[in-house]
């Protein structure tokens, strides 16, 4: 049964991030992948507030769902190292740079903007309302 | 080839993908239980080999829809490997963390390169 969630989740987050990709992502392989650089940074952002939501927030098999399925599918590390080589072949150097650096910095960042945003609605919870 | 298939052939690589990787990740986290994530770094290496064949093949389009965006997208994972670092880091195991995002982005690029250029 989990295979069969985790396998519905994939079909969702690779399809959602295959119509990022007709939209954002240039046919020129020389070209900034947009596209991927956005699917992969809010992914992390997801993820990131999916895992530290309060035990039993979400039933167990939705945020397996979420989080190994749709959210898993959706980010994409193959495309990024085949990406950032084919700006590096087409010399472009700065380009393949800032790429590295945006995901290798940004994706850290995500995932903690996802978290802090989880774990302020959760201390706001607790404490009934606002400091 | 019509939209509709195209839709077709990247949900089922992402079906198998999603569920292949889900599996695999379990099965190597039993197998060897370390506070470097192994599966992930597994995973997210063998997807960048695979895809940078496929990549470096010129294969025809129902391919590389079928396996590269469809399949190695949803095996190969990118928010589970900065979740995994984050918490690295909030644990302070410093060289972990570092040792993890080095070889990440290390072999990914050295075995899409193997793919790409040598395959």
């Amino acid at each position: 049964m989990d295979m069969l969630i985790v396998g519905a989740g994939g079909i969702v987050g690779a399809l959602a991030r295959y119509g990022l990709s007709l939209v954002f992502n240039p046919a020129d392989p020389a070209a900034f992948p947009w596209g991927t650089l956005a699917c992969n940074l809010a992914g992390s952002f997801a993820l990131g507030s999916l895992a530290s939501a309060a035990e039993g927030r979400l039933p167990d098999w939705l945020k397996l769902g979420l989080s190994t399925g749709v959210i898993g599918s959706f980010t994409t590390f193959s495309t990024l190292s085949v990406e950032l080589l084919h700006l590096l072949q087409h010399g472009r150097l700065a380009a393949a740079l800032g790429y590295g650096l945006a995901s290798a910095a940004g994706g850290l960042l995500s995932v903690r903007a996802g978290m802090a945003l989880t774990e302020r609605r959760r201390y706001f919870a607790v404490k009934g309302g606002r400091p | 080839m019509s939209g509709a298939v195209c839709l077709l052939l990247v949900a089922a690589g992402g079906f198998a993908g999603a569920i292949v990787r889900y599996r695999l990740s379990q099965a190597i986290a039993k197998r060897f239980p370390s506070p470097l994530p192994y599966g992930t770094l597994t995973i997210n290496a063998t997807g960048s080999l695979l895809l940078g064949i496929i990549a470096g093949g010129h294969a025809p389009q129902w391919l590389a829809l079928l396996l590269g965006t469809g399949f190695m997208g949803a095996y190969t994972t990118f928010s589970t490997f900065k979740l995994e670092s984050v918490r690295l880091g909030r644990q302070r195991t410093w060289g972990y963390f570092a040792l993890y995002m080095v070889s990440s982005y290390g072999l990914g690029l050295i075995a899409a390169a193997f793919g790409l250029y040598i395959f």
